[in-house]
């Protein structure tokens, strides 16, 4: 292998091999005995710089990246432009020229916008890493997903996993369809048709119109979470239909013909899209997702981080 | 490939090595207590499970194994090009007060052992740290020797020693092949 | 009098069916000869002379469907930046849209971009005045006074008329005074935060999207209520083959619809949004390539009556940033003849005689505008271009103060070399010219 192995950025799923996702999850299997040790660092990073710069409030997200820059000993900055006076696109072309100059080694954004990951990595040289961008994708939701997925049932390759929920609005929803059509699942969406792009068809899923028959089918459902503005702008009528309608309730996998595995890329909405008795149950593997999500962002860092190739010759037999 | 590997150990005299090594290891710390092998990932690990082995056999008591991936310690990962696979590390929580014997293939700048021992450093804090290499071919950068060697060569630069071993490469083995272009 | 003779050209004329080498000449500002090639010419008062050997001679461009920023965004462009870069784009005319700042809506509004044309001394520029007050959708503008001050139509456009009844009556006052309603058609509701084509590209990208359906139930819309009032509708910058259908459907029946089409949607797709370059965003937007076949037969057909450019410059600033907070619309002026040429006539589908039909005659007649031909005494507004010029865009050399063009660095050919307004050279390609490069 020659040249760096994933590029300059990672920006979504959609552009990545099915070598390059497996590499990275690969990567990420032995990081996850680094999280367990008494102290919980190694020196990879050292002397790198990265900026998570947030213009969406995350908790999760942001941290679960926070612990994986300092577990790798990299020097972080949170920046939470969330709230700013400043209109969106200036603050964001305007902070890609700062960042720039203030010589920052990497660069996490979370953006409300769909695309602006990838307008910033087009206009700094430093590694931009997407942690969700609009409604278009979050690639390392995508990839926590399928090392979760691939803990409990070993190669995806025509496994069977449904997206529930608002796949219109979804970045995870369209990080998982890639990374698991990549690696070979049988992916279906399962959701009310106005929270389904309407060109569903064309992007190689199976559609599913009833949760039951969803339920039916798969091994494992990743359950969206449903925002709640949706209802509000008219999606659906209300949330105690959805539930009605949509929820993944114990019931409802009761009558399953085998166990299912249960993800939820959180925070929940108990009661709306998923059952508090699913999501605490045994077959909930969604802390799990929480965990894993750590290693997998750490091996995206360490992937992506330095590696000056032209001095690889110098780096020789070491 | 350019040049006929030379072969410095054949299957049976390595055999031969890593008995004498792991009698080396009991003798040295007077029995097992507390005994770890860590061997550094890949075949380290594997020459370790073989001592490991060879010590139960002798002495009737279980050995304490363990690997060390030690990529994440590199001193050169900012320089050098595509990253490098990270192996798996397998230790006890606590290496407080354990006699650890690190084990690796071939011993040469030394600058894996130094990554190795800051690594063990993470885990705790052994009562002592040995260092058993199967080839020590020479070469050094860093003030580092092993306290248990199975052969000494002596390799130019130019030239790569390779320990071949039946679980990953099928065949036991150590030889001289010039280096090809990455090192 | 001063007189102009080009000469040695190949003269299209649809309005005469015209299609010989010959010469056209010029004296004052009206055309005394197109045709056969002339002897001597006699020289009184000067006589200037231009070869145009290997060139198409054509009636004048008239782009019926332009935004030149003035009064309000002068930094992004003026009427007088605009008439050159239609000058060098080979249009003898265009017509200005009123989402200006103010808004041109009344008569003083529209005698102020007359005025700036006339000093501008480039491409005639024609005011469109707004269909209501301030476009706000509400109150009829007058019609009168502006139509008075120099305005050839009314438009809303940058927003639909989305009021059917406003609509109703705009287009039966519109008949007094003999000029179209141009509607730009969206149905607001179902367009509302759409930032591309809604397909499989939107649905991949995470942006909203605007289904071909929003455009079509307004052209369907505009087509009724012309068929009820009997008043002209002309439908701006159609993009879908749901539109041409409707349209057919409508000419059919002999409604008074006629209907534009953008280079742009005759050549380019979705697809060309690719990693968000927000200089592929416009409203309409890009559509699929079915569409694209469908629109390039229509303008073949005549079922969509001409192509207008929809030039929409913007600061570099405005376009520097997220895709769905970027303005839309790119420039057009520069590019126009060339991105028809490369994609229309090049492959076959248009001949030239249809394309000077769809740039410059048909334009004429339905805005109700001087020109369009080539007959003697009617005004000499003459668009001389090379047919096979192969050049590079280079938006940095555009007369136009706007460099948002999605054809950066394409290839094409045909180029406007000269372009004679009233009988007097606006433009003359000298070998470099604007946007080209290299």
């Amino acid at each position: 292998m020659s040249g760096p192995v994933l590029g300059k950025d990672l920006l979504g799923l959609e552009e990545l091999s099915a070598d390059q996702i497996r590499l990275i999850l690969d990567t990420a299997q032995p990081l996850k005995e680094i999280s367990e040790r008494t102290i919980k660092k190694v020196p990879a990073l050292r002397g790198m710089t990265i900026v998570n710069l947030f213009f969406e409030a995350s908790t999760r997200t942001r941290i679960s990246f926070e612990f994986a820059e300092k577990r790798l000993s990299a020097d972080t900055v949170n920046v939470a432009a969330a709230g700013s006076s400043i209109s969106k696109g200036e603050t964001l072309v305007d902070t890609a020229r700062n960042l720039e100059a203030m010589r920052i080694d990497m660069v996490v954004i979370r953006h409300g916008a769909s695309g602006a990951a990838r307008f910033l990595a087009d206009r700094i040289k430093s590694n931009v890493i997407n942690a969700g961008d609009g409604t278009h994708e979050h690639p390392t939701q995508g990839l926590l997903d399928l090392l979760t997925l691939r803990d409990r049932l070993g190669d995806l390759a025509g496994r069977r996993v449904c997206l529930v929920g608002d796949v219109l609005h979804s970045r995870v929803a369209r990080s998982n369809l890639w990374g698991l059509k990549k690696l070979g699942a049988d992916v279906a969406v399962c959701g009310p048709r106005s929270l389904l792009p309407n060109a569903v068809d064309e992007l190689g899923v199976r559609v599913f119109d009833r949760i039951e028959a969803a339920i039916e089918w798969a091994e494992a459902l990743n359950v969206l979470r449903l925002q709640l503005e949706r209802m509000q702008a008219g999606y659906i009528p209300s949330l105690r239909e959805y539930n009605r309608v949509f929820g993944v309730t114990r019931e409802r996998l009761e009558r399953a013909p085998r166990d299912i595995i249960i993800m939820h890329p959180g925070p929940m909405n108990r009661g709306v899209e998923i059952d508090s008795d699913v999501a605490d149950g045994p077959h909930s593997v969604i802390l799990e997702q929480v965990t894993n999500g750590v290693a997998v962002r750490m091996a995206v860092l360490y992937l992506l981080a330095g590696g000056r190739p032209e001095l690889a010759e110098a780096a020789k037999g070491a | 490939m350019p040049g006929k590997p030379t072969v410095v150990l054949d299957a049976r005299s390595m055999a031969r090595t890593l008995r004498r090594m792991a009698d080396e290891v009991v003798e040295l710390f007077s029995g097992t207590d507390d005994l770890i092998l860590v061997g550094i990932q890949r075949r380290g690990v594997q020459l370790a499970e073989r001592m490991a082995g060879y010590i139960e056999e002798r002495e009737g008591v279980a050995v304490t194994r363990g690997a060390l991936d030690i990529t994440l310690y590199r001193d050169d990962l900012q320089t050098i090009g595509p990253r490098p696979v990270v192996g798996k590390t397998d230790l006890p929580l606590s290496l407080d007060g354990r006699i650890v014997v690190i084990v690796d293939d071939v011993l040469y700048t030394g600058r894996t052992v130094r990554a190795a021992m800051d690594e063990l450093a993470d885990f705790g804090r052994p009562s002592r740290i040995a260092l058993a290499v199967l080839v020590d071919r020479g070469g050094r950068e860093l003030p580092i020797h092993a306290d248990i060697v199975g052969k000494k060569v002596q390799a130019a630069a130019h030239l790569r020693v390779d320990v071949l071993i039946g679980d990953v490469d099928g065949e036991d083995a150590v030889v001289i092949v010039p280096r090809e272009d990455q090192g | 009098m001063t007189s102009l003779l080009l000469k040695g050209g190949r003269i299209i004329d649809p309005s005469q069916g015209i299609d010989a080498v010959g010469d056209v000449f010029i004296e004052g500002e009206t055309i005394a000869h197109a045709g056969a090639p002339l002897g001597d010419v006699r020289r009184d008062g000067g006589l200037e002379v231009i070869d145009c050997t290997g060139q198409i001679v054509a009636p004048g461009f008239i782009d019926v469907h332009c935004h030149l920023r003035e009064p309000g965004r002068e930094d992004v462009e003026t009427i007088a930046t605009g008439a050159r870069a239609a000058a060098s784009g080979g249009f003898t005319a265009v017509c200005a849209m009123p989402n200006t700042d103010p808004v041109t809506d009344n008569q003083a509004a529209v005698g102020f971009i007359v005025r700036q044309a006339l000093r501008a001394r480039a491409a005639r520029v024609y005011p469109i005045g707004a269909v209501s007050v301030g476009q706000k959708g509400e109150a009829l503008a007058e019609f009168g006074e502006m139509v008075g001050a120099g305005a050839v139509a009314v438009s809303d456009d940058g927003r639909p008329v989305a009021s059917a009844q406003l609509m109703r009556t705009a287009l039966e006052y519109a008949r007094t005074f003999s000029i179209p309603v141009a509607d730009h058609c969206e149905e607001p509701t179902l367009a509302s935060g759409g930032a591309m084509n809604e397909g499989v590209v939107s649905a991949r990208l995470g942006l909203k999207g605007i289904p071909a359906e929003a455009e079509e139930i307004m052209a369907i819309r505009d087509i009724l209520l012309a068929r009820r009032t009997g008043g002209h509708v002309h439908l701006c910058h159609m993009s879908t083959r749901g539109s041409v259908d409707l349209i057919r459907w409508g000419k059919e029946r002999g409604i008074r619809v006629t209907a534009e089409v953008c280079p742009h949607h005759l050549s380019l797709t979705e697809d060309a949004v690719g990693a968000y370059d927000t200089n592929a965003k416009m409203n309409p937007p890009l559509r699929t390539a079915d569409d694209v076949a469908a629109l390039q037969e229509a303008v073949r057909d005549g079922t969509i009556d001409l192509v207008a450019t929809d030039h929409a410059p913007h600061h570099y600033d405005e376009k520097e940033r997220e895709f769905a907070d970027a303005p839309n619309g790119i420039v057009g002026l520069e590019t126009a003849l060339a991105v028809v040429v490369t994609h229309l006539v090049v492959p076959g589908i248009l001949s030239w005689g249809t394309l000077v039909d769809r740039m410059a005659t048909t334009p004429a007649r339905v805005f109700g505008l001087p020109g369009g031909t080539l007959r003697t005494g009617s005004v000499a507004d003459v668009t001389v271009f090379d047919p096979a010029l192969a050049w590079t865009v280079d938006p940095d050399r555009f007369l136009s103060k706007g460099r948002n063009s999605p054809y950066r660095g394409k290839r094409l050919t045909g180029r406007a070399t000269c372009t004679v307004v009233g009988g007097r050279v606006v433009h003359r390609d000298g070998g470099g010219g604007t946007g080209v490069r290299g």
